[in-house]
Order: structure tokens, then sequence, then C-alpha cells
């Protein structure tokens, strides 16, 4: 790793061209670095885009690769094996958007992903710096839905895996994790701490070859996050959303879809115009709405305690950043409870026949606190994200969701039990 | 106090590759002075010019994020391990 050259001409990023410092603007040659040595600062991929238009765009596939002129990746990523995601549905939420009276609100569904999460997508862009930079093994710390699309794209790819997660998962997310095929180690502390070791064993020789989507192929691997910006606003006909409502768990997210936002208006594939981004925590692990409300621009980690375990992070990496993005857009990061958000997963279920995971009952929660509380301006048009698909965590919304009789199978039963 | 500092990757350029180092002081304060006066330089990659820690750097003491306990006045007992590591995104 280090700052050793990595110059390699077997290198294919495509329009990448650079890593660049996100805070001190230092440049380093694409390589599986991911801190500037400088300041510690995030690293970024810069780019040379060419020349990119809707048509061509169009004409691509339906996945993320349609965009491949504006990620890091070689031009022939189509034909090579990997989970080929994204292009889910923009789903026109009318019942939702009366329900809780707005005019114009849009689901962005994930949940369609191959491993049914948005993960899916910034682990296929890992998976190629991986592929560029020799790796054998793929790896990650995870909670929970990153190690399953690790697992999946690995096995597709026919690379090792090693992956690492919280031992106190839901279930459906351990057995995604492990039923890949690869190694899964559970680790018994925080998402937090897992994410410590893994920094940890990537200065050490028993690392050697790995690729940690998210720490050492991180500036490659968020960038996977800028294709639901780009999705979104081609879906919408080439236009960007005035308002949008995005989970926050280490910020990667947020940031790259404002990134993806900027760039199509750059590279003037949408027109420019002001659009509000809103970050969404849950109570029980909200540093970063902590500080929002608080008004500082550093976020002092948390201790999380929530059943929104994918948004379970309490040191997130790229706070600041949501703080700078919610403030310079004219939006916000607010939090909702476990209970509303069990409330706002039976919501969406109910209204739009969209099975949300924890982390979607968060964004829709927090969508309907904003409403309320007059930070989302109603008559605006709004798109809410589902990261996740509600299979995955049953257990927030098992107990409430139940058969209404158990009867036998005659009418007679049915016309008792339902009588009124 | 002797305490052991692990150095993260791109701090090791510093330390002439070595992954861990041995440190002296009574809090992470004078443990990072300490190390600065023997790998000049390093202080400056971990802490700002307001002498605090920077945003994208996480210091453990032992098991401990210092930023929930005493940040820079955390305490450092003797043969403890210091750990400085930068922050990763999220999964």
């Amino acid at each position: 790793m280090a700052l050793a050259s990595t110059a390699d001409t077997t290198l294919d990023f495509g329009p990448a061209s650079a890593l660049s410092c996100r805070e001190c603007g230092t440049r380093y040659e694409l390589g599986p670095i991911f801190a500037c040595a400088e300041c510690f600062g995030p690293l970024e991929v810069a780019y040379d885009f060419g020349s990119v238009t809707r048509e061509e765009i169009a004409a691509g596939p339906a996945n993320i690769w349609r965009y491949r002129k504006l990620l890091p990746v070689p031009a022939n990523v189509e034909t090579r094996p990997n989970l080929q995601p994204g292009w889910t549905k923009l789903v026109k939420a009318d019942t939702l958007a009366g329900e809780l009276g707005l005019r114009s609100l849009y689901v962005k569904d994930d949940s369609g992903n191959p491993t049914h999460s948005f993960k899916d997508r910034v682990v296929a862009i890992a998976l190629e710096a991986a592929r560029n930079f020799g790796f054998h093994t793929l790896s990650c710390s995870s909670t929970g839905n990153l190690a399953g699309a690790v697992g999946a794209a690995a096995a597709r790819a026919g690379l090792d895996s090693c992956v690492f997660i919280p031992s106190d998962l839901e279930a459906a997310k351990i057995t995604m994790a492990s039923v890949y095929g690869g190694r899964l180690v559970a680790i018994d502390g925080t998402y937090d701490e897992v994410n410590r070791f893994c920094s940890e064993l990537i200065g050490d020789e028993l690392g050697e070859k790995w690729g940690f989507v998210n720490v050492n192929l991180r500036p490659y691997y968020a960038e996977g996050s800028k294709t639901l910006a780009y999705e979104i606003a081609e879906q919408l006909g080439w236009r960007i959303p005035d308002q949008i409502v995005v989970p926050v768990a280490s910020g990667s997210q947020l940031t790259k879809i404002d990134k993806g936002f900027r760039e199509l208006i750059r590279l003037g594939l949408v027109e420019d115009k002001p659009y509000r981004v809103f970050g969404a925590q849950a109570e029980g692990c909200s540093p970063v709405s902590g500080a929002y409300k608080a008004g500082h621009d550093v976020v002092q980690p948390v201790k999380p305690d929530t059943i929104a375990k994918s948004l379970a992070i309490g040191n997130p990496a790229d706070g600041p950043y949501v703080l700078d993005i919610a403030r310079r857009t004219g939006g916000a990061v607010e939090d909702v409870t476990d209970g509303q958000v069990v409330e706002a997963i039976r919501l969406l279920a109910r209204t739009e026949g969209i099975f949300a995971e924890t982390a979607g009952g968060v964004t829709v929660g927090v969508l309907r606190k904003l409403t309320e509380n007059g930070l989302l301006d109603p008559e605006a048009e709004t798109v809410v994200l589902n990261t996740g698909d509600g299979l995955k965590t049953l257990d927030a919304v098992a107990a409430e969701a139940r058969p209404a009789a158990v009867i036998r199978p005659s009418l007679a039963a049915f016309r008792t039990a339902f009588a009124n | 106090m002797s305490v052991s500092v692990r150095i993260p990757t791109i701090l090791r350029t510093y330390t002439g590759g070595a992954a861990e180092v041995s440190g002296e002081g009574g809090t992470l304060r004078e443990v990072l002075q300490k190390l600065d006066a023997d790998y000049p330089g390093i202080g400056a990659r971990i802490l700002d010019e307001a002498g605090k820690i920077r945003r994208f750097v996480n210091v453990y003491v032992g098991e401990e994020d210092v930023r929930f306990v005493e940040g820079l006045d955390t305490a450092t007992p003797d043969g403890i391990q210091i750990s400085v590591i930068p922050a990763v995104a999220g999964g």
C-alpha cells in the first residue's frame, strides 16, 4: 500500500485518472490506497471524462454498466463475470404521497438488486479494482448487506472471499453472508470494532493481496453509489429531483449521490438546478443528525443501539461531508425512533407494496418526520431511497405482521371469524 | 510510562517501516509528543494545525476510541497499546 508507486501500464480504470484527497487535494496514482498520507483525508477517484451522451447511455445495458464511462472500470466491464447490479425501479408512490401530503414522490427501490440491497452497486466497482490490482481475496467489514454482496460477487468472479461481521446480526444477513461459499467470520463486537480490526488486518501480512472493498478499495467502491444519482435522474427523464432523502450510515452513499448529481450537471446531461439532500438516521445511532442539530461540523462517535443494524455505524467516516452537503443544499439530517422505523416499514408496504428493511424504514420514517416538521417542501418533487429488502430484517415487523385469524378450512369458519 | 503504538501503513514511512513502536508518556498527548520527537513529522500527520486529532483519524488507547473518553488527555497506563487508524467507509 503506502506511497510506493503503483504505476502499472496494465491497470485499466477507464476514465479514472488519479486519486485525489477530498480534504487537501493531494493527488496520487491509482492504487489500493484510501487515506491521504498528508492529512488522512479520504481519497476519491478523479476523472478525465470524455464525451458522454444521453443516447449512448440509454443504448447501454439495463444495469450500472450503462454508466461505465462515468465509473472507474474498464471499457469491457460488461463482458466480465459480475452481478450486473442496478437499473432498479423508480416507483411513483402516489398513495404514500397522498397519505403524507406530498405532491410528487418516488421510491428508488434498491431491494431489486441481485443480493437485495444497494451494496451490489459498490461491490461491483470494487471487484473491478480488485482484479486490476491482482488481489485474490475479496473482503470487507460489514453490517450485513455488504457481506452478502461481497460473497456473491466473489463467487461470480471466481475470487476467494473472507468477510467480517458483528456477531449479533439478523439471521437472514448471516445466512446470506455465508451461503456463497466464502469464509464468514463473526466478531464479538460492534461494527466499529469490526472496522478497526479490518484496518489493522490490512497492514498485516495476513491480509496481503486482499481487497477490502470498503477499506483499501474504498475510493473505487464508493463511486458505485453515484449510479443511484445517475439512475434517478435518467428515470425522471434526465432531471434531478428537487429533494432526496438518503439513509446515513458511514455517509458515503449520500456523499456520492451528491457527487453524481454534480457530475451530470457538469457534463451537461441534466439542467443545472438547486436540489436539497436530506440524511436519515435511526435515533439509536444518530451521530450525524446529532451533529447537524447541534450546529457542529465534526461528528462525535456514538455506541449504536437500534434495530436498523445496517445503519449502525457509530463512527461514520463521511459524516462531516454529510453535514457539509445537507447545509450547502438547504437539506437537513433527521432521525427517528425504532418504533417509527417499524411504523414506516408498514406504511411503505401498505401504501406501495414495497417491503423495506429497517434502513428503508428509517428513510421513510424520516421523510414523514421532515414533512410533519415542515423541513421538506410538500410541493417539490421528492425521491426517497429504499436500500434493502424487508426479508432481511423480518424480526423488526414479525411480531405485528401475523395472520388475522387461524381457522379450519370451511366457509362457516371463515364467516364466523369475519362476521363483522 | 512505557506503551506501544501501532502505526498505520501510511505513516510507516516515518518509522522505517515499523508497524509498532514503543512510546512514553502518561497521557496520549505526551505519547504523541514523544513519538514526534522520535520520528520527526509524524505528529503533524495525526494532529492538525490547532493541535487537535485530525477528523479522519481514529486513535484508540487499548480498546477505547479516545473520542469517547478524554481525547488527548486520555491516560495511557504502563504497557497499554495505542492504535492510530484512518477512518474507513461503511458497510
